[in-house]
Protein backbone atom coordinates (compact mmCIF):
# COMPACT_ATOMS: atom_id res chain seq x y z
CA UNK A 1 0.00 0.00 0.00
CA UNK A 2 2.65 2.83 1.05
CA UNK A 3 5.10 1.51 -2.10
CA UNK A 4 1.92 1.43 -4.37
CA UNK A 5 0.89 4.97 -3.02
CA UNK A 6 4.51 6.21 -4.32
CA UNK A 7 3.83 5.51 -7.92
CA UNK A 8 1.45 8.56 -7.89
CA UNK A 9 2.94 10.43 -5.60
CA UNK A 10 6.39 10.51 -7.45
CA UNK A 11 3.93 10.81 -10.71
CA UNK A 12 3.03 14.54 -9.66
CA UNK A 13 6.24 15.40 -8.54
CA UNK A 14 7.55 14.96 -11.57
CA UNK A 15 4.88 16.58 -13.53
CA UNK A 16 4.80 19.08 -11.15
CA UNK A 17 8.85 19.84 -11.70
CA UNK A 18 8.51 19.37 -15.11
CA UNK A 19 5.77 22.14 -14.83
CA UNK A 20 7.59 24.58 -13.07
CA UNK A 21 9.90 25.80 -15.82
CA UNK A 22 7.23 27.60 -16.81
CA UNK A 23 6.72 29.44 -13.57
CA UNK A 24 8.21 32.92 -13.25
CA UNK A 25 11.78 32.90 -11.49
CA UNK A 26 12.17 34.31 -7.83
CA UNK A 27 10.80 37.86 -7.88
CA UNK A 28 10.66 38.27 -11.07
CA UNK A 29 8.64 41.79 -11.48
CA UNK A 30 7.23 40.55 -14.80
CA UNK A 31 5.44 37.59 -13.71
CA UNK A 32 2.05 36.98 -14.76
CA UNK A 33 0.69 37.77 -11.18
CA UNK A 34 2.52 40.93 -11.07
CA UNK A 35 1.66 42.14 -14.42
CA UNK A 36 -1.75 41.28 -14.34
CA UNK A 37 -3.90 44.33 -15.00
CA UNK A 38 -6.01 43.36 -11.87
CA UNK A 39 -3.05 43.75 -9.60
CA UNK A 40 -1.48 46.80 -11.25
CA UNK A 41 -5.11 48.43 -10.57
CA UNK A 42 -5.38 47.30 -7.42
CA UNK A 43 -1.84 48.50 -6.06
CA UNK A 44 -2.58 52.31 -8.10
CA UNK A 45 -6.43 52.89 -7.21
CA UNK A 46 -7.07 51.77 -3.58
CA UNK A 47 -5.64 54.63 -2.12
CA UNK A 48 -8.11 56.72 -4.72
CA UNK A 49 -11.13 54.61 -4.11
CA UNK A 50 -10.97 54.02 -0.43
CA UNK A 51 -8.23 55.51 1.25
CA UNK A 52 -7.05 53.06 2.94
CA UNK A 53 -3.01 52.72 2.55
CA UNK A 54 -2.44 49.22 3.42
CA UNK A 55 -3.68 47.52 -0.17
CA UNK A 56 -4.45 44.07 1.68
CA UNK A 57 -6.98 45.07 3.55
CA UNK A 58 -8.29 47.62 0.94
CA UNK A 59 -8.88 43.85 -1.41
CA UNK A 60 -10.08 42.00 1.82
CA UNK A 61 -12.54 43.95 2.89
CA UNK A 62 -13.86 46.26 -0.11
CA UNK A 63 -12.56 44.92 -3.71
CA UNK A 64 -13.09 41.35 -2.69
CA UNK A 65 -15.69 41.92 0.20
CA UNK A 66 -17.89 38.97 -0.94
CA UNK A 67 -15.21 36.68 -1.11
CA UNK A 68 -14.06 37.23 2.57
CA UNK A 69 -17.67 37.03 3.87
CA UNK A 70 -18.04 33.42 2.93
CA UNK A 71 -14.61 32.41 4.63
CA UNK A 72 -15.91 34.02 7.80
CA UNK A 73 -19.11 32.40 6.82
CA UNK A 74 -16.83 28.99 6.84
CA UNK A 75 -14.86 29.82 9.86
CA UNK A 76 -18.65 30.35 11.50
CA UNK A 77 -19.93 27.03 9.80
CA UNK A 78 -16.98 25.34 10.98
CA UNK A 79 -17.43 26.12 14.58
CA UNK A 80 -20.93 25.80 14.60
CA UNK A 81 -20.49 21.56 13.13
CA UNK A 82 -17.62 21.66 15.78
CA UNK A 83 -20.07 21.93 18.18
CA UNK A 84 -23.26 19.86 16.73
CA UNK A 85 -20.56 16.95 15.87
CA UNK A 86 -19.55 16.75 19.70
CA UNK A 87 -22.65 18.19 21.59
CA UNK A 88 -24.23 14.58 22.04
CA UNK A 89 -20.98 12.45 22.18
CA UNK A 90 -21.82 9.49 24.87
CA UNK A 91 -18.57 10.57 26.68
CA UNK A 92 -20.71 13.40 28.70
CA UNK A 93 -21.65 10.77 30.97
CA UNK A 94 -18.89 9.16 32.19
CA UNK A 95 -17.13 12.14 34.84
CA UNK A 96 -13.28 11.65 34.30
CA UNK A 97 -11.16 10.60 31.69
CA UNK A 98 -8.01 8.39 33.27
CA UNK A 99 -5.44 10.66 32.42
CA UNK A 100 -7.12 13.48 34.40
CA UNK A 101 -5.58 14.83 37.26
CA UNK A 102 -6.35 16.71 39.74
CA UNK A 103 -3.57 19.35 39.60
CA UNK A 104 -3.57 23.37 41.29
CA UNK A 105 -2.81 25.62 38.64
CA UNK A 106 0.85 26.96 39.15
CA UNK A 107 1.12 30.38 40.68
CA UNK A 108 3.79 31.54 38.30
CA UNK A 109 2.46 30.52 35.53
CA UNK A 110 -1.51 32.32 36.55
CA UNK A 111 0.34 35.21 37.76
CA UNK A 112 2.46 35.86 34.51
CA UNK A 113 -0.44 35.03 32.59
CA UNK A 114 -2.67 37.38 34.74
CA UNK A 115 -0.12 40.17 32.87
CA UNK A 116 -0.04 38.46 30.02
CA UNK A 117 -3.39 38.59 28.58
CA UNK A 118 -4.21 42.12 28.85
CA UNK A 119 -1.03 42.96 26.79
CA UNK A 120 -2.13 40.54 24.43
CA UNK A 121 -6.01 41.22 24.21
CA UNK A 122 -4.75 45.22 23.41
CA UNK A 123 -2.58 43.75 20.86
CA UNK A 124 -5.44 42.23 19.41
CA UNK A 125 -7.60 45.23 19.22
CA UNK A 126 -4.13 47.18 17.72
CA UNK A 127 -3.80 44.65 15.42
CA UNK A 128 -7.44 44.87 14.26
CA UNK A 129 -7.81 48.70 14.07
CA UNK A 130 -4.51 49.23 12.69
CA UNK A 131 -5.12 46.91 10.19
CA UNK A 132 -5.59 49.82 7.82
CA UNK A 133 -2.22 51.34 7.78
CA UNK A 134 0.12 47.97 8.94
CA UNK A 135 0.22 44.35 8.47
CA UNK A 136 -2.75 43.51 10.34
CA UNK A 137 -7.11 42.98 10.43
CA UNK A 138 -9.52 41.12 11.51
CA UNK A 139 -8.90 37.62 11.25
CA UNK A 140 -5.22 38.10 12.55
CA UNK A 141 -6.56 40.13 15.52
CA UNK A 142 -9.31 37.72 16.14
CA UNK A 143 -7.00 34.92 16.12
CA UNK A 144 -4.89 36.56 18.84
CA UNK A 145 -7.97 37.55 20.85
CA UNK A 146 -8.86 33.79 20.92
CA UNK A 147 -5.27 33.05 22.05
CA UNK A 148 -5.73 34.83 25.14
CA UNK A 149 -8.41 33.28 26.23
CA UNK A 150 -6.80 29.40 25.04
CA UNK A 151 -4.13 31.17 27.23
CA UNK A 152 -6.37 31.57 30.39
CA UNK A 153 -7.62 28.22 29.78
CA UNK A 154 -4.84 26.41 29.62
CA UNK A 155 -2.82 28.27 32.66
CA UNK A 156 -5.72 27.78 34.95
CA UNK A 157 -8.67 25.58 33.65
CA UNK A 158 -11.31 25.48 30.84
CA UNK A 159 -13.76 26.56 33.79
CA UNK A 160 -12.11 29.56 34.58
CA UNK A 161 -12.12 30.42 30.90
CA UNK A 162 -15.95 29.60 30.21
CA UNK A 163 -16.31 31.60 33.03
CA UNK A 164 -15.16 34.34 31.01
CA UNK A 165 -16.30 33.65 27.63
CA UNK A 166 -19.18 31.08 28.14
CA UNK A 167 -19.86 29.08 24.94
CA UNK A 168 -23.92 30.38 24.27
CA UNK A 169 -21.77 33.98 24.39
CA UNK A 170 -19.75 32.39 22.22
CA UNK A 171 -21.90 31.60 19.60
CA UNK A 172 -23.91 34.58 19.63
CA UNK A 173 -20.41 36.64 19.48
CA UNK A 174 -19.71 35.12 16.14
CA UNK A 175 -22.70 34.77 14.92
CA UNK A 176 -23.16 38.58 15.63
CA UNK A 177 -19.71 39.13 13.61
CA UNK A 178 -21.36 37.35 10.77
CA UNK A 179 -24.62 39.43 10.72
CA UNK A 180 -22.33 42.72 11.31
CA UNK A 181 -20.78 41.83 8.20
CA UNK A 182 -23.81 41.27 5.91
CA UNK A 183 -25.72 43.78 7.80
CA UNK A 184 -22.92 46.64 6.78
CA UNK A 185 -24.09 45.13 3.24
CA UNK A 186 -27.27 45.08 3.25
CA UNK A 187 -27.51 48.70 4.41
CA UNK A 188 -25.44 49.76 1.67
CA UNK A 189 -27.78 47.91 -0.70
CA UNK A 190 -30.84 49.44 0.35
CA UNK A 191 -29.00 52.99 0.29
CA UNK A 192 -28.96 52.20 -3.34
CA UNK A 193 -25.64 50.64 -4.22
CA UNK A 194 -24.67 46.87 -4.28
CA UNK A 195 -24.55 44.28 -1.96
CA UNK A 196 -21.22 45.47 -0.20
CA UNK A 197 -20.73 48.29 -1.85
CA UNK A 198 -20.10 50.87 0.79
CA UNK A 199 -19.70 54.16 -0.57
CA UNK A 200 -23.50 54.72 -0.82
CA UNK A 201 -23.24 55.06 2.90
CA UNK A 202 -21.82 58.22 2.63
CA UNK A 203 -25.54 59.38 2.21
CA UNK A 204 -25.80 58.98 5.70
CA UNK A 205 -22.93 59.61 7.09
CA UNK A 206 -21.35 62.95 6.98
CA UNK A 207 -18.40 61.59 5.52
CA UNK A 208 -17.17 61.32 1.51
CA UNK A 209 -17.40 58.14 -0.52
CA UNK A 210 -14.14 56.97 -0.03
CA UNK A 211 -13.88 57.61 3.46
CA UNK A 212 -17.51 55.41 4.25
CA UNK A 213 -15.53 52.49 2.59
CA UNK A 214 -12.76 53.86 4.69
CA UNK A 215 -15.22 52.93 7.61
CA UNK A 216 -17.01 50.34 6.50
CA UNK A 217 -13.95 48.25 5.93
CA UNK A 218 -13.03 48.80 9.67
CA UNK A 219 -16.50 47.96 10.87
CA UNK A 220 -16.50 44.37 8.68
CA UNK A 221 -12.51 43.59 9.89
CA UNK A 222 -14.44 43.80 13.62
CA UNK A 223 -16.95 41.47 12.47
CA UNK A 224 -14.50 39.51 11.29
CA UNK A 225 -12.95 39.18 14.18
CA UNK A 226 -15.51 38.77 16.57
CA UNK A 227 -16.78 35.46 14.61
CA UNK A 228 -12.98 34.50 14.32
CA UNK A 229 -12.40 35.15 18.34
CA UNK A 230 -15.53 32.90 18.97
CA UNK A 231 -15.28 30.55 16.78
CA UNK A 232 -11.48 29.68 17.91
CA UNK A 233 -12.13 29.18 21.33
CA UNK A 234 -15.04 27.20 21.27
CA UNK A 235 -13.03 25.12 19.18
CA UNK A 236 -10.13 24.88 21.64
CA UNK A 237 -12.94 24.07 24.35
CA UNK A 238 -14.91 21.34 22.43
CA UNK A 239 -11.71 19.69 21.16
CA UNK A 240 -9.89 19.56 24.33
CA UNK A 241 -12.64 17.92 26.43
CA UNK A 242 -14.43 16.13 23.34
CA UNK A 243 -17.35 18.27 24.02
CA UNK A 244 -17.86 18.21 27.92
CA UNK A 245 -16.72 21.64 28.70
CA UNK A 246 -15.08 19.76 31.56
CA UNK A 247 -11.82 19.67 32.94
CA UNK A 248 -10.38 19.35 29.54
CA UNK A 249 -6.20 20.21 29.17
CA UNK B 1 14.15 18.83 -19.70
CA UNK B 2 16.58 21.72 -18.53
CA UNK B 3 18.56 23.11 -21.16
CA UNK B 4 21.35 25.28 -20.50
CA UNK B 5 22.54 25.64 -16.59
CA UNK B 6 21.77 22.28 -15.94
CA UNK B 7 18.56 20.56 -13.85
CA UNK B 8 20.50 20.93 -10.82
CA UNK B 9 21.59 24.46 -11.32
CA UNK B 10 18.15 25.65 -12.25
CA UNK B 11 16.12 23.59 -9.56
CA UNK B 12 18.06 23.97 -7.02
CA UNK B 13 19.64 27.54 -7.09
CA UNK B 14 17.43 29.85 -9.17
CA UNK B 15 13.82 27.84 -8.34
CA UNK B 16 14.41 26.58 -5.03
CA UNK B 17 11.22 28.01 -4.01
CA UNK B 18 9.24 25.71 -6.73
CA UNK B 19 11.21 22.53 -5.22
CA UNK B 20 10.45 23.05 -1.95
CA UNK B 21 6.83 23.80 -2.57
CA UNK B 22 6.86 20.51 -4.36
CA UNK B 23 8.87 18.59 -1.79
CA UNK B 24 6.21 19.60 0.95
CA UNK B 25 2.96 18.92 -1.04
CA UNK B 26 3.93 15.29 -2.10
CA UNK B 27 5.29 14.82 1.57
CA UNK B 28 1.53 15.74 2.47
CA UNK B 29 -0.58 13.90 -0.55
CA UNK B 30 1.85 10.54 0.30
CA UNK B 31 0.83 10.78 3.91
CA UNK B 32 -2.52 11.66 2.52
CA UNK B 33 -2.67 8.21 0.88
CA UNK B 34 -0.59 5.71 2.41
CA UNK B 35 -0.87 6.66 5.78
CA UNK B 36 -3.52 4.73 7.69
CA UNK B 37 -4.01 6.77 11.00
CA UNK B 38 -6.70 9.37 10.13
CA UNK B 39 -4.64 11.92 12.32
CA UNK B 40 -1.78 11.66 9.90
CA UNK B 41 -3.95 11.64 6.97
CA UNK B 42 -4.59 15.13 8.54
CA UNK B 43 -1.61 16.22 9.55
CA UNK B 44 -0.18 15.13 5.94
CA UNK B 45 -3.18 17.71 4.55
CA UNK B 46 -2.17 20.62 6.60
CA UNK B 47 1.32 19.69 5.12
CA UNK B 48 -0.15 20.02 1.57
CA UNK B 49 -1.78 23.33 2.71
CA UNK B 50 1.31 25.23 3.75
CA UNK B 51 2.89 24.09 0.46
CA UNK B 52 0.22 25.93 -1.28
CA UNK B 53 0.61 29.12 0.82
CA UNK B 54 4.45 28.77 -0.17
CA UNK B 55 3.56 28.45 -3.59
CA UNK B 56 0.81 31.79 -3.49
CA UNK B 57 3.24 33.63 -1.36
CA UNK B 58 6.55 32.66 -3.30
CA UNK B 59 4.64 34.26 -6.84
CA UNK B 60 3.56 37.06 -5.31
CA UNK B 61 7.23 38.40 -4.64
CA UNK B 62 8.76 40.76 -6.86
CA UNK B 63 11.94 42.22 -7.05
CA UNK B 64 12.74 45.37 -5.93
CA UNK B 65 9.46 45.88 -4.47
CA UNK B 66 8.05 46.74 -0.54
CA UNK B 67 5.25 45.56 1.27
CA UNK B 68 1.40 46.29 -0.61
CA UNK B 69 1.60 49.35 2.49
CA UNK B 70 1.77 52.56 0.69
CA UNK B 71 4.73 54.55 1.47
CA UNK B 72 4.48 58.00 3.33
CA UNK B 73 4.44 59.93 -0.34
CA UNK B 74 1.51 57.65 -1.52
CA UNK B 75 -0.32 57.31 1.08
CA UNK B 76 -3.75 58.89 1.01
CA UNK B 77 -3.23 60.50 4.46
CA UNK B 78 0.24 61.78 3.92
CA UNK B 79 -0.77 65.01 4.11
CA UNK B 80 -1.22 64.53 7.92
CA UNK B 81 2.44 65.21 7.66
CA UNK B 82 2.26 68.49 6.07
CA UNK B 83 -1.37 69.36 7.93
CA UNK B 84 1.17 71.95 10.38
CA UNK B 85 2.04 73.84 7.66
CA UNK B 86 -2.12 74.50 7.80
CA UNK B 87 -1.86 75.29 3.71
CA UNK B 88 -4.99 73.86 1.94
CA UNK B 89 -3.83 73.70 -1.58
CA UNK B 90 -0.34 71.57 -0.23
CA UNK B 91 -2.37 69.63 1.56
CA UNK B 92 -4.70 68.56 -1.90
CA UNK B 93 -1.34 68.41 -3.72
CA UNK B 94 -1.09 65.39 -1.77
CA UNK B 95 -4.12 64.08 -2.07
CA UNK B 96 -4.85 60.37 -2.68
CA UNK B 97 -3.82 60.27 -6.80
CA UNK B 98 -3.45 56.92 -9.55
CA UNK B 99 -0.29 55.67 -9.35
CA UNK B 100 1.52 55.58 -12.48
CA UNK B 101 2.95 52.23 -13.89
CA UNK B 102 6.66 52.64 -12.27
CA UNK B 103 5.44 53.34 -9.06
CA UNK B 104 3.01 50.49 -9.21
CA UNK B 105 6.51 48.55 -9.94
CA UNK B 106 7.62 49.37 -6.09
CA UNK B 107 4.56 47.48 -4.47
CA UNK B 108 4.52 43.66 -4.26
CA UNK B 109 1.08 42.13 -5.52
CA UNK B 110 -1.19 42.28 -3.15
CA UNK B 111 -3.76 39.19 -4.19
CA UNK B 112 -1.72 36.29 -3.14
CA UNK B 113 -1.07 38.24 0.34
CA UNK B 114 -5.23 38.35 1.01
CA UNK B 115 -5.79 34.94 -0.44
CA UNK B 116 -3.82 33.39 1.66
CA UNK B 117 -4.67 35.52 4.73
CA UNK B 118 -7.95 34.09 4.48
CA UNK B 119 -6.76 30.47 3.63
CA UNK B 120 -4.72 30.46 7.09
CA UNK B 121 -7.64 30.91 8.74
CA UNK B 122 -10.25 28.99 7.14
CA UNK B 123 -7.51 25.95 7.20
CA UNK B 124 -7.15 25.82 11.01
CA UNK B 125 -11.20 26.09 11.13
CA UNK B 126 -11.66 23.32 8.74
CA UNK B 127 -8.72 21.19 10.49
CA UNK B 128 -10.72 22.03 13.93
CA UNK B 129 -13.68 20.20 12.18
CA UNK B 130 -12.13 17.45 10.90
CA UNK B 131 -10.24 16.52 14.36
CA UNK B 132 -13.86 17.18 16.05
CA UNK B 133 -14.97 13.91 13.12
CA UNK B 134 -11.74 11.98 14.50
CA UNK B 135 -12.92 12.13 18.04
CA UNK B 136 -16.09 11.03 16.99
CA UNK B 137 -15.00 8.32 14.91
CA UNK B 138 -12.68 7.35 18.27
CA UNK B 139 -15.33 7.51 20.47
CA UNK B 140 -17.43 5.52 17.87
CA UNK B 141 -15.37 2.81 16.99
CA UNK B 142 -11.96 2.90 19.51
CA UNK B 143 -9.85 3.42 16.72
CA UNK B 144 -8.71 6.00 14.45
CA UNK B 145 -7.16 3.67 12.45
CA UNK B 146 -8.94 3.36 8.61
CA UNK B 147 -8.31 0.11 8.30
CA UNK B 148 -9.78 -1.08 11.47
CA UNK B 149 -13.11 1.36 11.27
CA UNK B 150 -13.92 -0.39 8.00
CA UNK B 151 -13.35 -4.29 9.38
CA UNK B 152 -15.73 -2.88 11.77
CA UNK B 153 -18.14 -1.33 9.53
CA UNK B 154 -17.91 -4.29 7.61
CA UNK B 155 -19.01 -6.44 10.54
CA UNK B 156 -21.72 -4.22 11.21
CA UNK B 157 -22.97 -4.20 8.06
CA UNK B 158 -22.99 -7.92 7.18
CA UNK B 159 -24.96 -7.74 11.67
CA UNK B 160 -27.72 -5.58 10.81
CA UNK B 161 -28.99 -6.98 7.28
CA UNK B 162 -28.41 -10.51 7.26
CA UNK B 163 -31.37 -10.39 4.19
CA UNK B 164 -29.20 -8.17 1.86
CA UNK B 165 -26.73 -10.96 2.53
CA UNK B 166 -28.50 -13.71 1.94
CA UNK B 167 -28.91 -12.23 -1.33
CA UNK B 168 -25.35 -12.23 -2.14
CA UNK B 169 -24.93 -15.36 -0.81
CA UNK B 170 -23.91 -17.10 -3.66
CA UNK B 171 -21.77 -14.63 -4.86
CA UNK B 172 -20.10 -14.77 -1.44
CA UNK B 173 -19.32 -18.44 -1.41
CA UNK B 174 -17.10 -17.45 -3.86
CA UNK B 175 -15.93 -14.51 -1.54
CA UNK B 176 -15.18 -17.23 1.27
CA UNK B 177 -13.24 -19.16 -1.18
CA UNK B 178 -11.26 -16.18 -2.33
CA UNK B 179 -10.78 -15.24 1.28
CA UNK B 180 -9.82 -18.42 2.52
CA UNK B 181 -6.63 -18.54 -0.02
CA UNK B 182 -6.04 -14.89 1.44
CA UNK B 183 -5.69 -16.27 4.81
CA UNK B 184 -4.06 -19.64 4.34
CA UNK B 185 -1.24 -17.11 2.46
CA UNK B 186 0.63 -16.33 5.25
CA UNK B 187 2.12 -19.31 6.35
CA UNK B 188 3.47 -18.34 9.31
CA UNK B 189 0.54 -18.18 10.73
CA UNK B 190 -1.67 -20.90 9.10
CA UNK B 191 -1.55 -23.62 11.51
CA UNK B 192 -3.32 -21.60 13.45
CA UNK B 193 -5.74 -19.63 11.42
CA UNK B 194 -6.54 -23.45 10.11
CA UNK B 195 -7.56 -23.97 13.95
CA UNK B 196 -9.79 -20.71 14.25
CA UNK B 197 -11.80 -21.96 11.09
CA UNK B 198 -12.80 -24.94 12.70
CA UNK B 199 -13.12 -23.01 15.53
CA UNK B 200 -15.12 -20.44 14.30
CA UNK B 201 -18.26 -21.99 12.39
CA UNK B 202 -19.14 -23.43 16.12
CA UNK B 203 -19.07 -20.31 18.09
CA UNK B 204 -21.56 -19.14 14.84
CA UNK B 205 -23.82 -21.67 15.43
CA UNK B 206 -23.81 -20.69 19.43
CA UNK B 207 -24.21 -17.28 18.61
CA UNK B 208 -27.24 -17.31 16.52
CA UNK B 209 -29.97 -18.98 17.22
CA UNK B 210 -30.38 -22.28 15.52
CA UNK B 211 -34.03 -22.20 14.40
CA UNK B 212 -33.40 -19.43 11.87
CA UNK B 213 -31.08 -21.12 9.07
CA UNK B 214 -31.36 -17.76 7.08
CA UNK B 215 -29.42 -16.53 9.88
CA UNK B 216 -26.64 -18.78 10.14
CA UNK B 217 -26.00 -19.34 6.18
CA UNK B 218 -26.73 -14.94 6.22
CA UNK B 219 -23.85 -15.25 9.08
CA UNK B 220 -21.44 -17.81 7.19
CA UNK B 221 -19.42 -15.29 4.88
CA UNK B 222 -18.90 -13.42 8.02
CA UNK B 223 -16.71 -15.86 9.15
CA UNK B 224 -14.07 -15.70 6.89
CA UNK B 225 -13.98 -11.86 6.76
CA UNK B 226 -13.59 -11.36 10.21
CA UNK B 227 -10.86 -14.33 9.88
CA UNK B 228 -8.79 -12.32 7.19
CA UNK B 229 -8.97 -9.41 9.13
CA UNK B 230 -7.40 -11.09 12.45
CA UNK B 231 -4.89 -12.85 10.07
CA UNK B 232 -4.00 -9.58 8.63
CA UNK B 233 -3.69 -7.91 12.15
CA UNK B 234 -1.90 -10.44 13.32
CA UNK B 235 0.57 -10.56 10.62
CA UNK B 236 1.01 -6.35 10.80
CA UNK B 237 0.61 -7.13 14.61
CA UNK B 238 4.23 -8.13 14.48
CA UNK B 239 5.29 -4.65 12.86
CA UNK B 240 3.14 -2.30 14.75
CA UNK B 241 3.52 -3.35 18.46
CA UNK B 242 1.50 -0.60 19.71
CA UNK B 243 -1.86 -2.02 17.03
CA UNK B 244 -1.80 -5.11 19.16
CA UNK B 245 -3.39 -4.85 22.14
CA UNK B 246 -6.19 -3.99 20.27
CA UNK B 247 -6.34 -6.63 17.96
CA UNK B 248 -6.08 -8.75 20.47
CA UNK B 249 -8.61 -7.87 22.45
CA UNK B 250 -10.94 -7.56 19.57
CA UNK B 251 -9.97 -11.64 18.70
CA UNK B 252 -10.37 -12.50 22.62
CA UNK B 253 -13.47 -10.96 22.44
CA UNK B 254 -14.99 -12.86 19.56
CA UNK B 255 -13.41 -15.81 20.88
CA UNK B 256 -13.69 -16.23 24.56
CA UNK B 257 -17.45 -14.97 24.57
CA UNK B 258 -19.81 -16.64 21.62
CA UNK B 259 -22.44 -14.04 21.34
CA UNK B 260 -21.92 -10.87 22.93
CA UNK B 261 -19.75 -8.88 20.33
CA UNK B 262 -18.03 -5.52 21.65
CA UNK B 263 -20.82 -3.13 20.81
CA UNK B 264 -19.78 -0.07 18.95
CA UNK B 265 -20.33 2.67 21.08
CA UNK B 266 -18.06 1.09 23.83
CA UNK B 267 -17.07 3.36 26.89
CA UNK B 268 -13.64 4.51 27.30
CA UNK B 269 -13.61 2.49 30.84
CA UNK B 270 -15.04 -0.06 28.97
CA UNK B 271 -12.48 -0.34 26.46
CA UNK B 272 -9.74 0.39 29.00
CA UNK B 273 -10.77 -2.74 30.37
CA UNK B 274 -11.12 -4.66 27.56
CA UNK B 275 -7.62 -3.54 27.21
CA UNK B 276 -6.48 -5.10 30.21
CA UNK B 277 -7.55 -8.58 29.66
CA UNK B 278 -6.51 -8.69 26.47
CA UNK B 279 -3.29 -8.10 27.63
CA UNK B 280 -4.05 -10.81 30.11
CA UNK B 281 -4.96 -12.69 27.06
CA UNK B 282 -1.66 -12.13 25.17
CA UNK B 283 0.26 -13.52 28.52
CA UNK B 284 -1.69 -16.93 28.15
CA UNK B 285 -2.50 -17.19 24.51
CA UNK B 286 -3.51 -21.06 24.04
CA UNK B 287 -5.55 -20.67 27.02
CA UNK B 288 -8.64 -19.28 25.46
CA UNK B 289 -8.67 -21.04 22.02
CA UNK B 290 -8.62 -24.62 23.40
CA UNK B 291 -11.55 -24.92 24.86
CA UNK B 292 -13.36 -23.71 21.76
CA UNK B 293 -11.73 -26.60 19.77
Amino acid sequence: MKKLSLIPVLLVGILLIYASKDFPEWGDPSSPASKSPLSSHFIANTGVDTEVPNMVTAVLGDYRGFDTMFETVVVFIAGMAVLAILKNSDNKKSGKREFEVDAEPDIIVTNTVRLLVPVIQIFAFYVLAHGHVSPGGGFQGGVLMGASFILVALSWDLDTALARFPLGRCTIVAGAGIILYGGIGLLSMFLGGEFLDYAELANVFPVSREMARYYAILGVEIGVGLTVTAIMFSLYANLSTEGRLKGGL
Amino acid sequence: MFEGGGIINELFIERLNYLIYVVLLLIGLHAMIAKNNLIKKLIGMSIFQTAIILFYVSVGVKEGATIPIYLPEHDPHGSHASHSDGNETEQSNHGPVVLDAELVKGYSNPLPHVLMLTAIVVGVATLGLALALCLRIYQGYGTIEEDEILAKIEKQEMRSNPSDVLKSADSSKQATSRSAKSVSKPKVSSPRSSKRSKASPKTKAKATSPTTKAKTSGTKPVSPKRKAAASKSTTTGSKKSPAKPKTAASKSTTKAKPKPRAKPKAKPTARAKAKSTAKKATASKPKPRTPKK
